[in-house]
């Protein structure tokens, strides 16, 4: 037996790598840019052109800013305006720079009895939802998403919090699914409702106001804070993103046909 | 039921067409526990062996602990390793979060509590005088020792069994120290959630049986090395 075995370890240690070398650019960013595959779409263009490989960390944008502020990721891209602001402001990041937006948009169901589809703002929608005290489901996990609810909340003057508000912590598509069976609303990102959208019986009610716009910013990780980090690999994934030939490819990417993320760099260059 | 259906039918897609991604996943899967778990043997033999034959004060308090560990949540060590492996934790200089050694690291812990308490249960069982008359014959300790611990092979494969059982299917851990890295820090459990949150269902599944399938051949090959599994002669 102890040959067969012998043999066995043999055969596992053959298999085992070459302990990488681990060059690679840390970039962490939010679930909504990598399940989409917007990023395994980009990124092999920039890998090609500068040689530089990244390693996408695909977390919530609270988690994300966290990695960069402990120095564990060289570059974040994210979507939670003030949160970044005040990133930058700790000194914690550097050289932010506007990438893109995608929207978000108010799902429910069908029958609609809130009458959300009547709305003409998104304060009006959460007015109605919290005026007929209707299942609404928020994401509740400190994510950016969860961060502009919470927000438009606020902006409706209106405070969440009785038995019909339900806060699950989980992600997008898990909420999603959440509304679904409950026959509640809720608010998320085009893609992930896009991924979804088939397998649910919610529908799409609510859209298209500048409110609901998701801005997407690319910020490096402070160097003086971290010496170690690839501020040099950063820097020029902040040029590439912003570049007019990653700008053309995020306008151009497409999900069942349609647009998600629109180029909003406004420094092409 | 569709998802079934569906999912059982690109689950033998992904494993018959050659898809390079899945089998990449897989090779990370594989590689990444069984290093972790051959790893853990040596300590775990030798813990198991000092708290088996060992008389010294404090070892109760230990196999309870031990014992302990085997409910441990995976998250839980996930997390930990995590606050000592970040780069403003103890061994943050080593850059380790985020690679498959961090991964490996993991797992190695959480497979050590189940090697220890399942073999310390196997040389409880066994025979003391396996050890005794190998030192009678002269043998020296570390003989004596592979004496005992070839006595209990079979206890010892069903530990190794459990054990990999436990790591090759845990995702808490790994994707928290790993961070779900594609073509470097994904494996099966945490390519599995991300499909699930992609709404990928099918996929998902399929993944699943891919590790299912992974799980039965290494049992197999398992089988093949501890012979006839029967007490026959």
């Amino acid at each position: 037996m102890l040959h067969r075995l012998s043999l066995l370890l043999v055969a596992i240690l053959l298999t085992a790598p070459a302990v990488a070398g681990d060059v690679a650019l840390r970039l962490a960013t939010t679930t909504s840019t990598a399940n989409t595959g917007l990023m395994d779409y980009l990124l092999p263009v920039f890998t090609r052109k500068t040689g530089l490989e990244v390693h996408l960390i695909a977390v919530g944008t609270g988690k994300a800013l966290r990695l960069g502020q402990e120095g564990d990721v060289d570059i974040v891209l994210v979507h939670a305006r003030a949160a970044e602001d005040k990133f930058v402001a700790d000194g914690h990041g550097v050289d932010r720079a506007d990438v893109m937006y995608n929207d978000f948009i108010i799902v429910g169901p069908d029958a609609d009895t809130a009458g959300v589809n009547q709305s003409k703002t998104v304060a009006e929608v959460l007015q109605r939802i919290h005026q007929n005290e209707l299942p609404f489901i928020s994401r509740g996990d400190d994510s950016g998403t969860h961060k502009r609810e919470l927000a438009l909340w606020e902006s409706a003057a209106r405070t969440p919090g009785s038995s019909w508000y339900r806060e699950v912590g989980q992600g997008m598509g898990k909420t999603l699914q959440i509304a679904n069976e409950v026959d509640g609303y809720t608010m998320t990102d085009r893609g992930t409702w896009l991924a979804y959208q088939s397998k649910l019986d919610i529908r799409l009610l609510f859209e298209d106001d500048p409110p609901l716009f998701n801005p997407y910013g690319i910020i490096a990780v402070n160097p003086a804070r971290h010496p170690d980090i690839d501020y040099d690999g950063a820097s020029k994934l902040i040029r590439w993103m912003t570049s007019p030939e990653a700008q053309k490819m995020i306008g151009e990417f497409r999900i069942r046909g349609q647009q998600l993320f629109i180029p909003s760099a406004r420094d092409s260059g | 039921m569709d998802v079934l259906l569906a999912s059982s039918a690109e689950a033998f897609r992904l494993l018959f067409s050659g898809d390079a991604e899945i089998w990449e996943i897989v090779g990370i899967s594989f590689r990444v526990s069984s290093l972790a778990i051959l790893c853990a043997v040596p300590p775990a033999l030798i813990i198991a062996f000092v708290l088996a034959y060992g008389n010294f004060f404090g070892r109760r308090l230990l196999i309870s602990l031990f014992n302990t560990f085997l409910s441990i949540p995976a998250v839980v060590i996930g997390l930990t390793l995590f606050i000592v492996l970040s780069r403003q934790g103890p061994l943050g200089d080593f850059k380790l979060l985020f690679t498959q050694t961090a991964m490996g690291l993991g797992q190695f812990l959480l497979c050590l509590p189940i090697l220890v308490c399942m073999v310390h249960v196997s040389l409880q069982a066994a025979d003391r005088a396996a050890w005794e008359t190998a030192r009678t014959l002269g043998a020296s300790r570390v003989r004596a020792f592979f004496t005992v611990i070839y006595e209990i092979r079979f206890g010892l494969m069903a530990a190794l069994l459990a054990g990999y059982g436990r790591i090759i299917s845990e995702v808490g851990a790994s994707m928290m120290l790993g961070g779900n890295i594609a073509h470097y820090t994904r494996n099966i459990p945490t390519a599995i959630a991300l499909e699930t949150s992609k709404g990928a269902f099918a996929e998902g599944i399929a993944l699943g049986m891919v590790l299912l399938f992974l799980a039965f051949l290494v049992n197999a090959l398992l089988q093949y090395v501890q012979g006839k599994g029967s007490i026959n002669p």
